[in-house]
């Protein structure tokens, strides 16, 4: 029995070592291609490629690198617009009439030319398909009735754009550099348009090429969209056709991974370029390794929690004020999101016109305990807070039940699903939110808007700001000076504007803004150029190269 | 005299007809009211899940009436029993729908997730039960002495240890340290275009088209991930085997075969495993079918584009084509490996098939 079964074992052992061998054997590879940029980054909120179409973060990347636009955010000075397809334009003197002018001999990827047409056209399926992104552009009084009139081809090379008010142009501008705004390939899509029954809810005939450009590409950017596949990879490649300086990389590659650990490793090893979701151990560690090298750029969403007024308790003033003083502001900056954020307190993300850098609040018990008296809450309350699943909101949260504590309010966390606690709170059926909020462009009003403006707070309101999901009845003062600051045609009266409103919303609304976020990424030491701009949409690729 | 017997005959031919037809008629019974459960549970779950579709579809930026619009153009505003009876009249006709995260029809998705899939669960369950069916029968046989605690020990740390954490710590060594292995993802990215799978299983793809060093390195990618699965379906098989090889062995026929003056590893190889044989299919069946459901923790750390990555990702967003879609292949899987396990019985035990 014995002699057997050692037989067995050794025939196994004997497997195992071969098995081992076979896998020993191949040697360490462990380099990306030389003409290859690799980033490991989480893609799966892609929906969809299509830039009338996609809103998500990801997406905004990979539109900003494929897609050309009228005008550009000027990364030297971002409260700025440069010409990306425009040469130059002008605004007429009512405020109202926007010509542009387009550069010579411009081409798309397919080797088409870039016309005023395409602009037009670009326009119109984006206001007639009316997707998540459309109001950026219908919000300057574009309906599917008159945008063929509004946004139109004077000649081949000029483009006529009718506002509805006499905005600041710095506003419409602004609005444009959104990849909404993306200029698409009019004859290409075209060839790929799908019929469609006209319904009311509808009414045009075709789909716009909508189904195409889900996956497809017909941009003039930088590089091409080649391939998408959900969850797995997004390839780009070079235009040679791009009318500004030829990208030195044939190639981009976007993996998706998940995870911040495996990032750091895949990394390490050399088997991709680029770690875009390092989370603040893993960051650390890749910023002391010396063959990689790290870089940071603070972004434009900010970090905040907000009281619904719905609950008796969270609607008295004192009550906002305390909690205010209840968050400890200097331990969260230092480790929960020590590299990846910045305490911040105002709604305008830094770097965006009338900006506003004070952070007054600090962690203050006693003054928090006497507000809550005077609101006749000394013995304090409970509440509850919807937290999603993830870094570091529910870190942000437990530090907060435990300041919270000391003023005797007990908070329960209820954990959920980003979806599910954004759902409840879409539904003004939470007590407190803590989430972020990003710009949709890169201008105030973006931010202005949605935390100061509500015109109807009943639950039937159908302009859904922030201020409405937390039943806030903004002040109509600060609803008009919102309003007004859209019109203002000299930018630093506008930003002044702005951080009036902003230091109103500081002391007295029922919104806490801890933080503002910093994206951060870790790359391989032979790269050149690779930097993480302002916003989710200009971290260009296209001036990357390797060593 | 004669007649009897082929009375007999066509008795006996008849009796083996009846069990083909009952047999056929079981899986039939099995096949429906598995589907129609899936389909009623998938329904409930997507529509009690405190998650907005249309939110998960357009993202929270959308303005409130494009919420409205597609709300009405996918039919969530009408009354439930509607929305079962359109969704279950889909699902019969083969039409699975588009999945809203990805866009593809539900069937595109899980003909690319699913051989991703199928060959690192296959791969996991041959290592699993080449490994875990003799360290069974070696504990069972040397039942109380070191190599059973080791055998245990093994078993108890595969039950306990979260394979994302064992999963983390194999990728440090092999990967990062010794240099082992490859990672991340099925296939290096120097391959992803100038290979072109055909089933979608990247080994024997490779290896048809005779591509050794993309067989290699593909190789190298799945080895880790299907270790790590064979490990956990290790520590169950093992377990299972020397508990049905304690059953053989004090067996009445094991001690006869002894009298017989048979050898030892005759006697185990032979008469007792062939006899435990038939409990283990059912076990590594059903391992394998669990591994085939897709190892949501496994494949997030590998970045391994598979179903169970696919189908959670579905789920958390609400896209209910897709989990649907998931979920009935998922139960395929089953019903087919329990009809093939019930096929491989008939060939091991003599007994089930004898009529």
């Amino acid at each position: 029995m014995m002699h057997s079964l050692n037989k067995h074992v050794r025939m196994l052992t004997a497997g195992a070592a071969l098995s081992l061998l076979l896998v020993a054997g191949a040697p360490a590879f462990a380099e990306t291609p030389a003409d290859t940029l690799v980033e490991g980054w989480a893609i799966d909120d892609i929906i969809t490629m299509d830039p009338g179409e996609a809103f998500e973060l990801s997406t905004a990347e990979v539109t900003a690198n494929t897609y050309s636009y009228l005008v550009r955010l000027d990364l030297n000075d971002t409260s700025k617009v440069v010409g990306d397809l425009a040469e130059s334009w002008t605004v007429s003197d009512d405020g109202l009439t926007y010509t542009f002018k387009l550069k010579p001999g411009l081409k798309f990827a397919s080797g088409n030319p870039v016309t005023a047409e395409d602009v037009a056209y670009s326009f119109e399926r984006v206001v007639k398909l009316d997707k998540s992104p459309a109001f950026i552009l219908t919000q300057f009084g574009l309906t599917g009735e008159n945008i063929t009139e509004k946004a139109k081809a004077v000649d081949e090379g000029t483009f006529v754009f009718t506002v509805d008010k006499a905005y600041a142009p710095s506003f419409v501008l602004n609005c444009l550099t959104a990849t909404v705004g993306s200029v698409v390939d009019k004859k290409l899509v075209l060839e790929h348009v799908k019929a469609v029954t006209p319904s009311d809810e509808y009414k045009y005939d075709n789909d716009f090429g909508n189904e195409w450009l889900k996956t497809g590409y017909a941009g003039s950017g930088a590089f091409k969209m080649r391939e998408w596949r959900a969850n797995e990879v997004v390839v780009m490649e070079r235009n040679d056709n791009y009318y500004g300086e030829k990208a030195p990389l044939a190639r981009v590659i976007y993996r998706h991974m998940k995870e911040s650990s495996g990032q750091r490793l895949a990394l390490e090893a050399g088997d991709i370029d680029v770690a875009r979701n390092l989370e603040p151990g893993d960051f650390d560690a890749v910023s002391k390794n010396a063959d990689l090298a790290t870089t940071n750029a603070p972004k434009g969403t900010v970090y905040y929690f907000s009281l619904n007024q719905k609950n008796q308790n969270l609607a008295k003033p004192e009550v906002a004020e305390a909690f205010k003083y209840l968050v400890d502001y200097d331990a969260i900056g230092s480790t929960l999101i020590k590299g990846i954020g910045e305490v911040h307190q105002t709604f305008l993300p830094k770097g965006v016109l009338g900006e506003l850098d004070e952070n007054p609040y600090k962690l203050d018990v006693a003054k928090a305990k006497e507000l809550l008296a005077k609101a006749g809450l000394a013995d304090g309350f409970s509440v509850t807070m919807d937290v999603r699943n993830t870094q570091p909101i529910t870190g942000v949260a437990e530090s907060i039940q435990q300041t919270l504590a000391q003023a005797n309010i007990k908070m329960e966390i209820i954990p959920g699903d980003g979806k599910q606690t954004l759902t409840k709170y879409r539904a003004r059926t939470h007590d407190i939110y803590i989430g972020q909020w990003g710009q949709d462009y890169f201008d105030p009003n973006s931010n202005a808007e949605t935390f100061t403006v509500n015109p109807d707070n009943s639950d039937e309101g159908k302009v859904k700001t922030l201020a409405w999901r937390n039943t806030w009845d903004v002040p109509k003062e600060w609803t008009d000076e919102s309003k007004a600051a859209l019109l203002e045609k000299d930018a630093a009266k506008r930003a002044e504007m702005y951080k009036d409103l902003q230091k109103k919303v500081l002391a007295n609304s029922p919104f806490v803004i801890i933080f503002q976020q910093t994206e951060v990424a870790g790359y391989r030491g032979n790269l050149k150029g690779f930097k993480l701009g302002p916003s989710f949409d200009t971290n260009y690729v296209f001036n990357v190269s390797k060593e | 005299m004669t007649l009897p017997e082929t009375t007999q005959l066509a008795g006996r031919r008849r009796a083996r007809a009846n069990g083909w037809a009952g047999n056929a008629l079981r899986f039939l019974v099995i096949i429906v009211t598995t589907y129609l459960g899936l389909l009623a549970v998938t329904f409930f779950i997507g529509r009690v899940i405190p998650i907005d579709p249309v939110l998960a579809i357009l993202g929270d930026r959308a303005p409130a009436h494009v919420v409205e619009r597609t709300r009405e153009l996918l039919g969530f505003n009408k009354p439930l029993y509607q929305q079962f009876y359109i969704y279950v009249r889909d699902a019969l006709t083969g039409n699975f729908g588009t999945s809203v995260l990805t866009t593809n029809p539900v069937m595109t998705d899980i003909r690319r997730v699913f051989p991703a899939t199928l060959e690192l669960a296959t791969f996991g369950t041959i290592i699993g039960s080449l490994i875990g069916v003799p360290l069974g029968v070696l504990a069972a046989v040397k039942r109380g002495s070191i190599a059973d605690q080791i055998v245990r020990v093994i078993g108890l740390v595969g039950y306990s240890v979260p394979i994302f954490w064992l999963a983390l710590l194999s990728l440090l060594l092999f990967y990062a340290r010794l240099k082992w292995v490859a990672f991340p993802g099925r296939i290096d990215i120097v391959y992803e275009y100038s290979f072109t799978p055909v089933t979608g299983l990247y080994l024997i793809d490779s290896a048809w088209q005779g591509q050794w060093d993309v067989f290699r390195d593909v190789f190298r990618h799945i080895i880790l991930p299907a270790s790590l699965l064979g490990y956990f379906s290790l520590a169950y098989i093992s377990r299972m085997t020397r508990s049905f090889m304690l059953n053989e062995l004090a067996q009445e026929y094991i001690v006869a075969a002894r009298a017989k003056g048979l050898s030892e590893s005759r006697i185990i190889w032979a008469h007792a495993l062939r006899n435990a044989a038939v409990p283990l299919v059912t076990v590594i069946a059903l391992s394998y079918a669990g591994l085939l459901e897709g190892s949501v923790l496994t494949e997030t750390v590998f970045a391994w584009p598979g179903l169970g990555l696919y189908i959670t990702n579905s789920l958390q967003n609400a896209d209910m084509n897709a989990v649907l879609g998931g979920t009935i292949v998922i139960g395929s899987v089953f019903i087919a490996i329990n009809i093939l396990s019930d096929l491989l019985y008939r060939t091991l035990d003599p007994r089930t098939r004898a009529r």
